[in-house]
């Protein structure tokens, strides 16, 4: 993976003395709270309802072991021992003092790891394949173009200011796995005939308040232009983004108000003057940032371990383990490995210092050293020996990352909601907690299948609820109650889909009874083997609406559960809400 | 008091700005050195031309392109940030000094504080009215947050990757084999 140069450390090194300064002048009062909320948002700083909240990048989801563990002793150190997985590869911390911030991030730096515009109006975190290098479908590695994106972007000085926060997300294989459609900016990697690489580039996707699929500004950009026709987007969008509405603000609105043509006709216009210029990326560049990311020391193994079938057949769990959670590698005898942050009874994304210590120590005995975070809020040992996968299961089980449901309904993609964030509407968590709970069933969940549950507390749709199969959404409702709206058909990868709203919204205790009928529906009108997704597709939604809200869904039951145990919540509980981040 | 070319120098421009009852065409623009708004100057070309020193601002929601050909009438040309979260004015310097060719003193007014001065001076800024209220010796200290930087823009017209000779693993292959 990428290390830092001496460049690299020295910007870093910089930003956190910068920084530094900044919470000095806060503290002081030089810098009011208003001067001073871009700065720490732009570091990874929100200020939650019951602390601060620090947002780290994971760069395109790549960690070192070495890094791992710095997060672990930040749990320990600074936070309460634990830390959350985000749907953007990174990692947040929820109980955070300001005081301690720039400590922080100078232990970071120290691994080659910051805050750096993880929050704010700015260009955010690069996401993209937790397979990348290991994926058997690869066109081309896209991490290579990731770190060079991160570099442009990092402090570009013209685009710290955008009128909204601005994802770009980058796929390098036939299966879409970063989720490209839903970003600003989608780069898909592709070779032309002549079998030079290039980028097929879409523009304006993203869900929240308006969610809506990217559209193609250009079918082929040849991989030298890709910092300067990037450049071009966001100055379009820089100048004529809106500014008046922050609901509006997004790319997306832009590209819809004046159409893509003409959006594609204005960058091209701003493109024309620098697209040969100093800014074009060099093969000697490339080639530097390419050889962080080249095949480690593969064995020459067998195609297929003997002990795996023979253990397999003899250990249920394992077997389902092996199912979910053990992918294919493009190298024989080798597979790369999900470990589960969704544990029954575990807020979807949690690890606790412990898990990261021992996932950190698993990646070196089992995977080079290295780790990738995934979208859907697990971790990926990416290159695990299939002769140690047996020794592996074990270990990962007594750490509790061994749940058989990648890819199941347990495998909930989860914001933080209500609990923490002061945006949310609803409890996310707690919510995830209670379903993943009713169908605690291994047998059921695996004869259900593949299917992506997401939930968000919120229009923001951290949790990415439009591009689930079934999505759930907090909505805001004067009597400050707690309701979600449920909608089916979403989906991402190359057939990304809107989830449709089924209809009126439903409490909180109603939604595993919702989830179920749902099932129930899929259940009965399924063809063999047919996923949810397809169901849904070709009966549509309509039997799925007419079953759900054919009788009545009780009511009863306690809602004052909270995912940690740390705040008591009344009776009638209502969502606390404070000022914006 | 202003930040001009990286120090702290005294400054004898008035910037004229209109009430909301003040039309563009009617103003009485006072003599001296005088930086109009872009409205003023489209409306009052003809007697504000003939002028010895003049300097010109732009609106953050206005655009660099209407002074196409003319930036070479203006001592100054200033760009107003209505507030400092609103990054338009980046663009539209970048714009007057990459595409309007303008070489002359390019000023940021407004909601400038030290937090985003290095920034304003990479997309071709090279004097600031830092806010009254700020200490101008603090916000000095902004253009020096960092010695090094990435990207292409106004003051650095190659990326590190072309400029320096930057550190390479001992295994470098080749990506596009």
């Amino acid at each position: 993976m990428y290390k830092y140069d001496v460049y690299d450390h020295q910007i870093v090194d910089e930003r956190v003395a910068q920084y530094r300064d900044q919470v000095r002048r806060r503290l002081s009062d030089e810098l009011t709270e208003d001067e001073f909320r871009m700065l720490r948002l732009q570091n990874g700083l929100y200020m939650q309802i019951h602390a601060y909240m620090l947002r780290i990048a994971v760069p395109y989801g790549m960690l070192s072991s070495a890094q791992m563990r710095m997060l672990a002793h930040i749990a320990r150190k600074y936070d309460r021992g634990y830390g959350h997985f985000t749907t953007r590869q990174n990692i947040q911390f929820n109980w955070i003092k300001l005081e301690e911030t720039p400590d922080i991030l100078a232990d970071l730096a120290s691994v080659e790891m910051h805050g750096i515009q993880t929050s704010g109006n700015c260009i955010r975190n690069i996401t993209s394949d937790e397979y990348a290098g290991v994926a058997a479908d690869e066109i081309v590695d896209p991490r290579p173009y990731a770190e060079i994106l991160r570099q442009w972007s990092t402090f570009h000085p013209e685009f710290a200011y955008l009128p909204r926060k601005f994802k770009i997300a980058i796929n390098g294989a036939t299966e879409d796995r970063a989720a490209i459609a839903v970003h600003d900016i989608g780069l898909s990697m592709l070779k032309n005939k002549q079998g030079e690489i290039g980028f097929r580039v879409l523009v304006g996707g993203g869900t929240a308040r308006t969610p809506i699929v990217g559209s193609e500004i250009c079918d082929f950009l040849p991989w030298q232009h890709l910092l300067t026709y990037i450049e071009s987007i966001m100055r379009v969008y820089n100048q004529y983004g809106r500014r008046d509405n922050m609901y509006k603000s997004r790319i997306k609105i832009l590209v819809k108000a004046i159409g893509i043509d003409e959006f594609r006709r204005q960058v091209e216009a701003d493109w024309a003057d620098i697209k040969d210029g100093s800014g074009v990326l060099t093969i000697e560049e490339l080639n530097r940032v390419a050889a962080y990311f080249t095949a480690p020391a593969y064995e020459k193994l067998p195609a297929n371990d003997p002990s795996v079938a023979t253990y397999k057949a003899e250990n249920k769990a394992f077997a389902n383990w092996l199912q979910r959670n053990v992918k294919p590698h493009k190298i024989p005898g080798y597979a790369a490995v999900l470990l589960s942050l969704k544990k029954t009874g575990i807020a979807p994304g949690d690890a606790t210092a412990e898990q990261m210590d021992a996932v950190a120590d698993l990646a070196d005995r089992f995977s080079f050293g290295e780790l990738r975070v995934t979208h859907k809020q697990n971790l990926v040992l990416a290159d695990v020996k299939q002769s140690d996968l047996i020794r592996l299961w074990k270990e990962a089980t007594e750490h509790g990352m061994a749940s058989p449901n990648i890819g199941l309904l347990t495998d909930v993609i989860c914001c933080p909601g209500a609990d923490f964030c002061t945006l949310a509407f609803a409890r996310s968590i707690p919510l995830a907690k209670i379903i993943s709970e009713r169908f605690d069933n291994l047998d059921f969940l695996h004869d259900i299948g593949d299917i992506e549950l997401n939930i968000s507390g919120c229009v923001n749709a951290c949790g990415h609820n439009h591009i689930g199969n079934i999505g759930v959404i907090g909505v805001d409702k004067k009597d400050g109650g707690e309701w979600y709206q449920v909608s089916v058909g979403g989906a991402q990868g190359n057939n990304t889909a809107i989830g449709k709203i089924i209809g009126p919204s439903f409490n909180f205790q109603q939604m595993p009874e919702v989830i179920d009928r749902l099932l129930q529906v899929y259940v009965r009108e399924r063809f063999e083997e047919e996923p949810f997704i397809d169901t849904v597709r070709r009966i549509g939604m309509a039997p799925f609406k007419e079953y759900v809200y054919a009788t009545p869904i009780n009511t009863e039951g306690d809602i004052d559960k909270d995912a940690y145990g740390f705040i008591d919540k009344p009776d009638n509980y209502t969502v606390q809400r404070k000022s914006r981040f | 008091m202003i930040i001009k070319n990286k120090a702290i120098v005294s400054d004898d421009w008035t910037i004229l700005r209109l009430s909301e009852n003040e039309m563009p065409e009617s103003i009485t623009v006072p003599a001296g050195k005088v930086i109009v708004p872009l409205k003023v100057w489209q409306a009052q070309r003809a007697e504000l031309q003939s002028r010895a020193e003049l300097g010109v601002w732009l609106a953050s929601d206005e655009r660099p392109e209407e002074l196409k050909g003319e930036v070479e009438k203006f001592n100054v040309i200033a760009v107003d940030f209505p507030k400092f979260g609103d990054g338009r004015g980046y663009s539209i310097a970048y714009n007057l000094r990459a595409r309007l060719g303008y070489v002359g003193e390019l000023r940021a007014i407004g909601d400038v504080l030290r937090d985003q001065l290095f920034y304003m001076q990479r997309v071709g800024f090279d004097s600031f009215a830092p806010r009254p209220d700020k200490n101008i010796h603090d916000a000095l200290k902004g253009l020096t947050d960092f010695s090094e930087t990435y990207q292409i823009s106004m003051d650095q017209k190659l990326p590190l990757f072309r400029r320096v000779k930057r550190d390479e693993i001992a295994t470098a292959g080749s990506a596009n084999e």
